[in-house]
C-alpha cells in the first residue's frame, strides 16, 4: 500500500506572507462543494506583532511592556541572567535550589504564609532555573496587579532561605532524583546528556544536580548565589496584559525600585566547551521487562547564537520537528513501531544537545534503530522542492499564533532578553525561514547532522534487546550502569 | 467590530480595602448574580443534516479554531471492543474520500496549520488551529472525513493505526510507573459491564481483535452530523463563516439518530481494598470514590473540596503529610467530572521509612487522610480556605479566556458547554456555581460523598520492598 506522503498540489503552497493575486474562494453555496481538489488559499492576513514599550526603572532595572487587553490579567516575568550554568563545580543543582527555595518564606511571610497571600488574590507565582537563566513568574488578575507585585518582588528580592524549607527541599528533590530510575523515558533524558558531555561539564548533569550535589548545598551557598546573580544589574522584567505602560512603571517602580544594586560585580562565568567529536558508540541501560526501549540519538548540537539558526529551523522541521517530519512518518505512520518520533536542536548560550527520539516497541527496537538511521544518513541529500516549501510554510505561517497569550508573548519577550536577540528579531521571523533554500538545508544537515559520530542511548529490556543491537553493529556497545548516569 | 470578553471587577472575593494578609470579611459573598462576569458572545445555528454550529469571532490574532465534537466515547463501546472510539479518532486524520492518505496533515502544515483529537469517556473533539486565510482549505477537510471517511478505510489502514495505538497504551500504561494501577482503578470503581470500567485506551487483546467492519459499524452509528457540533472561534466574519459551512456541509448525509447507551448502575456499598506491586520507588495510596456527574449538585462543590484537601501548600493534606511530617513526597486531590458520574481522588506518594514496611507507611497515611475528613466532616472550613479555593478557581476562568484553539481554547468550551448544557455561553453560570458555595456546604459534601465506609483504596508497593 501506499503510504508515502501524498503529492503537495500547487495551488496549496503559499510564497510568502502576502500574495498577490491571491482570490479568496467563497463558493456559492448553492452549489455542491467541489471537492476535486483542495481549495485555494486566500491571502494570509497582514501581521504585526505587538510593539514593546521599553522602560528603565530608578534602579536601572530594565522594563518591557506589551499591552494585551483582551482579558483582564497580567504576566509578568523577572528574568534573571544567570541560571544552572553558573552553577560550581560540586554544587549542579545550585542555580536550581535558589530559585525553589525563593517562595519557601520571603520578605515578612513564611513559606506558609506567602503561598496563602498569593493563592487569597488568585495570583500564582513561579520560580525556576535553566541553564541560561532563572525567573520569578506571576500571573494574576490585573485588578490585583499591584499587591501581586508587591508579594513578587519580595519573593524575588528578600528570600528567607529558612534550613527547616531547605531541609523540606532537599528531600524532595532526593526523593525525585530516585524516581528517575521508575521512568524510562527520564532515564534516557538523564543518560543523553550525561554520556555526551560527561560529568565535568555542566550540561552532562540535569538542573536539579544529583544526589551528591544535593546532599552537599548549604543555605549559605543558596544566600551567595542569590547575592550575586540576583540583581538589577543582571535582570529584566517583561510586563504582559491589560496594563497602561506609565501606570504599570509606577507599580513596578514601586515594588522593584528600591532593589538596591549588587555589592560587588560577579566574576565573569567561564565559556563551557564543546564535546569533541568521537566514533559512533550506542549506550545501553538496562530496564527489565520494559515494554518499550527508549531511543535518543544525537551530539552537541549549536548555541542559540548560530548564524545557522533558521535554517535549522527547516531542517528540524523536516527530520522530526512536525507530524509530517521524516522520521515521524517512518517510525510512527509507515511502520508503528512508535506512538511518536522526533527531532529537536536544544539551544542555549553554548552548544546544547540535538537529539533524535522515540519510544519505540520492544521488539521492534533494532528495526527503529535500522530506520532512524536511514533518516539521519538521507537528511544530507537534497530535499524536494514541495517539502521545503511546506517546511518553510509550516513556520512562517504559524509563527503569528505563537503570540496568542500573555504567557505566549512574555515567553518569547524573554529569550529575547536572555539571549540577546536583536532589536525586531520577531518581525523578520517569517522573512527570514521564507529565504531558506534548499542548498541551505543540506549544508546545515551535512554539518550538524553527523550520524557516525553521534551517541546513540538505549534503554530497555536488555536480554530482549542487547544481542539484535548489537549485531546492527552501529558502533562500540557499552552497558551503562543505571548508577553511572545519576551519580 | 472587536469582540471583547466582558469581565465585571466584582468577580474576586476580594474587597478593594482588603490586604492580603486580612481573614476574608464573612460578607464577601458572591457577587450578585444579575451582573454577568464573563461573556462570550455567539451564534447558534443547526444545519438542515443535523449539525449543531457555534460561531464565535475573536480578532486579537489572525487565527481560527475548528473544533468538532462528536457525542461518542469509550463510554458507547462494548466489552471486547474496548479502546475502538480512541482507535477509530486515529482513522480521521487518515484521509477521506477525496483527501489521499497523508495529505490530512500535510495540506494542513503546508498553511501552518496545527490539529490534534482526543477521546475522552464522553466525548470524541478534533481541532484544526490555522491562520485565518485558510479557513476553506479547514472546513473542506473536516467536512470531507465527516461524510466520505469510509470511502478509504482498509484493513491494512487499521492495522497501521493499530500499531501505534498499542504503542500509546506502552508508553502511558505498561510502560509508565504506576500506569496499570490506574487501570486497576476503574475496574475496581464500576462494574464489569460498565463502560467507565475500562481505560479509554483500551485493552491490549480488544484493540487486536477491532476489524475494518467494526469501523464502518462505528462510523455509521456515531459519525453523523446529527451526533456531532462544531465550534468555530477567532479572525472570522460571521455571516461569511456561516454561509462557508453552509457549503462544505450540504453534501454530509444525515444518519439515524444514536439510541442513548443502557449501562448498569454504579454504586459502591463497601470498602474495597486491593494492594499491588510495581517496579516504583515509592509506595503509593489511591483513595476513590463516586460522585456527582458533571454539572449535577454537588459536582463543583467536589472541586472545591479537592481545593482545600491538596490544592496549595495551606490545604490540609499537603500541610499535614507533606509539609509538616514530610512522609509524602506529594499529595494530590481531584474531582473527574463525567455524564454518566465522576469520581474523586486523593493520591499520595509516600516516602520510604526507615524501620516500616511501605504497607506500614500507607497505613499510617491512611489514617491521617481519614483524621482530615473526619475534621472536615465535622466543621466546616474557614471562610479565609474557602475564599482562597474560590478566588483561585476565578482566576482560572480567565486563564482560559486567553486562547481560542487547542485543547481547552474558546473553541472548545463553547462546544463542551453547549454538549453539557445545551448553553455555549455557560461560562457565568459555571463560575456562578463556584461562588455560590459556602463553608458548610463544603463540610456537607465531604459527608455525603466521602464516606469512609464505601470507597476504593488501591495501594502500590514497590516491587520486592522499598529500598
Amino acid at each position: 500500500m501506499n503510504r508515502g506522503i501524498a503529492r503537495l498540489r500547487d495551488c496549496m503552497i503559499v510564497g510568502g506572507l502576502a500574495i498577490a493575486g491571491s482570490t479568496i474562494a467563497v463558493p456559492a453555496h448553492a452549489q455542491q462543494p467541489d471537492r476535486s481538489a483542495p481549495p485555494k488559499l486566500a491571502a494570509p492576513r497582514d501581521v504585526s506583532l505587538p510593539p514593546i514599550v521599553k522602560r528603565t526603572l530608578s534602579n536601572g532595572l530594565p522594563v518591557w511592556i506589551v499591552e494585551q487587553h483582551e482579558v483582564p490579567v497580567a504576566s509578568v516575568s523577572l528574568v534573571v541572567k544567570s541560571g544552572a550554568t553558573a552553577d560550581p563545580a560540586g554544587k549542579y543543582g545550585l542555580a536550581s535550589l535558589t530559585a525553589a527555595m525563593l517562595d519557601e518564606g520571603a520578605g515578612a511571610l513564611d513559606a506558609l504564609g506567602l503561598a496563602d497571600a498569593i493563592d487569597y488574590l488568585g495570583a500564582s507565582i513561579g520560580t525556576g532555573a535553566g541553564f541560561d537563566a532563572s525567573s520569578v513568574s506571576l500571573y494574576t488578575p490585573v485588578s490585583r496587579l499591584a499587591d501581586a507585585l508587591a508579594l513578587m518582588a519580595d519573593v524575588a528580592i528578600r528570600p528567607s532561605f529558612d534550613g527547616n524549607e531547605l531541609e523540606r527541599l532537599r528531600k524532595e528533590r532526593l526523593t525525585s532524583l530516585q524516581q528517575i530510575r521508575d521512568n524510562p523515558p527520564a532515564i534516557g533524558a538523564t543518560a543523553f546528556p550525561r554520556l555526551i558531555y560527561g560529568d565535568a561539564h555542566r550540561y552532562g548533569t540535569g538542573l536539579a544536580g544529583t544526589t551528591a550535589s544535593v546532599t552537599s548545598l548549604a543555605a549559605a551557598d543558596l544566600r551567595a548565589f542569590h547575592a550575586e546573580h540576583y540583581h538589577p544589574a543582571n535582570a529584566h522584567l517583561v510586563v504582559v496584559g491589560d496594563v497602561q505602560p506609565d501606570a504599570a512603571v509606577a507599580m513596578l517602580e514601586q515594588s522593584f525600585g528600591s532593589w538596591k544594586p549588587a555589592a560587588a560585580a560577579a566574576a565573569d562565568s567561564k565559556p563551557l566547551t564543546t564535546p569533541e567529536p568521537r566514533a559512533r558508540t550506542v549506550y545501553l541501560i538496562d530496564k527489565p521487562g520494559a515494554a518499550q526501549s527508549v531511543i535518543r540519538i544525537g551530539w552537541s548540537g549549536v548555541p542559540r547564537s548560530t548564524p545557522d539558526y533558521y535554517a535549522i529551523q527547516v531542517l528540524n522541521t523536516i527530520l522530526g520537528g512536525s507530524f509530517t517530519s521524516r522520521l515521524n512518518t517512518n517510525l510512527r505512520e509507515t511502520h508503528g513501531y512508535a506512538y511518536g518520533a522526533g527531532s529537536g536542536f536544544d539551544m542555549r548560550l553554548y552548544a546544547g544537545p540535538f537529539v533524535a527520539t522515540a519510544n519505540v516497541q520492544t521488539d521492534k527496537t533494532s528495526e527503529s534503530l535500522t530506520e532512524f538511521f536511514k533518516e539521519l544518513n538521507a537528511i544530507g541529500s537534497p530535499v524536494g522542492a514541495e517539502e521545503l516549501e511546506k517546511a518553510k510554510n509550516y513556520l512562517a505561517l504559524g509563527f503569528p499564533g505563537d503570540f496568542e497569550t500573555t504567557r505566549d508573548i512574555a515567553s518569547k519577550l524573554t529569550e529575547q532578553v536572555i539571549y540577546g536577540l536583536p532589536e525586531g528579531v520577531f518581525n523578520e521571523y517569517v522573512t527570514k525561514i521564507q529565504a531558506v533554500t534548499a542548498a541551505d538545508v543540506e549544508r546545515v544537515a551535512k554539518k550538524y547532522v553527523t550520524p557516525d559520530r553521534f551517541a546513540v542511548v538505549v534503554v530497555g529490556d536488555l536480554k530482549t534487546i542487547e544481542a539484535g543491537v548489537r549485531r546492527l553493529n552501529l558502533g562500540t556497545v557499552r552497558v551503562v550502569a543505571m548508577e553511572e548516569i545519576l551519580k | 467590530m472587536r469582540f471583547r470578553v466582558m469581565f465585571a471587577a466584582a468577580a474576586l472575593l476580594l474587597s478593594a480595602s482588603s490586604a492580603p494578609a486580612q481573614p476574608a470579611p464573612q460578607s464577601s459573598g458572591p457577587a450578585p448574580a444579575t451582573q454577568p462576569a464573563l461573556r462570550v458572545p455567539y451564534t447558534h445555528f443547526t444545519l438542515p443534516n443535523g449539525l449543531d454550529v457555534i460561531l464565535h469571532e475573536d480578532r486579537s490574532v489572525p487565527v481560527v479554531s475548528i473544533n468538532m465534537w462528536y457525542h461518542v466515547g469509550s463510554g458507547s463501546e462494548k466489552p471486547g471492543r474496548t479502546g475502538f472510539a480512541h482507535l477509530f479518532e486515529h482513522l480521521m486524520f487518515e484521509g477521506s474520500k477525496h483527501v489521499p492518505e497523508g495529505a490530512f496533515d500535510t495540506w494542513l502544515e503546508a498553511a501552518g496549520a496545527n490539529n490534534n483529537g482526543s477521546t475522552t469517556r464522553d466525548r470524541t473533539n478534533y481541532y484544526i488551529d490555522m491562520p485565518s486565510n485558510a479557513l476553506d482549505l479547514g472546513l473542506f477537510l473536516e467536512s470531507d472525513r465527516m461524510g466520505y471517511l469510509l470511502d478509504i478505510v482498509t484493513p491494512a489502514l487499521v492495522d497501521g493505526q493499530r500499531d501505534v495505538v498499542k504503542n500509546e497504551r506502552r508508553s502511558g500504561v505498561e510502560n509508565r510507573p504506576y500506569g496499570m494501577a490506574d487501570v486497576k482503578l476503574d475496574e475496581l470503581l464500576y462494574p464489569k459491564s460498565h463502560p467507565y470500567s475500562w481505560p479509554v485506551i483500551g485493552h491490549m487483546e480488544d484493540l487486536t481483535a477491532a476489524t475494518d467492519e467494526d469501523v464502518r459499524e462505528f462510523f455509521r452509528k456515531y459519525y453523523a452530523p446529527g451526533n456531532a457540533s462544531l465550534s468555530i472561534a477567532g479572525d472570522i466574519d460571521i455571516a461569511e463563516t456561516r454561509k462557508k459551512i453552509e457549503h462544505w456541509f450540504s453534501d454530509v448525509k444525515p444518519g439515524a439518530a444514536v439510541e442513548p447507551n443502557e449501562y448498569p448502575a454504579a454504586v459502591l456499598t463497601a470498602v474495597t481494598t486491593e494492594r499491588m506491586t510495581d517496579k516504583v520507588q515509592l509506595p503509593r495510596l489511591t483513595l476513590a470514590w463516586l460522585t456527582p456527574p458533571l454539572f449535577a449538585p454537588g459536582d463543583a462543590e467536589m472541586d472545591l473540596v479537592a481545593s482545600v484537601l491538596a490544592g496549595g501548600k495551606n490545604s490540609r493534606l499537603f500541610k499535614r503529610l507533606v509539609y509538616d511530617m514530610q512522609v509524602a513526597q506529594s499529595v494530590s486531590a481531584y474531582q473527574a467530572s463525567g455524564s454518566l458520574g465522576s469520581e474523586f481522588y486523593i493520591v499520595v506518594m509516600a516516602r520510604p521509612q526507615e524501620g516500616k514496611t511501605a504497607d506500614e507507611v500507607i497505613a499510617d497515611i491512611t489514617r491521617i487522610v481519614d483524621e482530615e475528613l473526619e475534621t472536615l466532616r465535622q466543621t466546616a472550613p474557614e471562610a479565609r480556605e474557602l475564599a482562597r479555593a474560590i478566588n483561585k478557581s476565578e482566576a482560572s476562568f480567565f486563564a482560559r479566556m486567553e486562547r481560542v484553539g487547542g485543547f481547552g481554547g474558546k473553541a472548545d468550551q463553547l462546544n463542551g458547554y453547549f454538549v453539557a448544557t445545551g448553553n455555549p455561553d455557560y461560562f457565568n453560570e459555571d463560575l456562578a456555581r463556584y461562588r455560590a458555595i459556602g463553608p458548610d456546604d463544603i463540610r456537607a459534601a465531604v459527608r455525603k460523598y466521602l464516606p469512609a465506609d464505601t470507597r476504593v483504596e488501591l495501594i502500590v508497593v514497590p516491587e520486592g520492598g522499598a529500598q
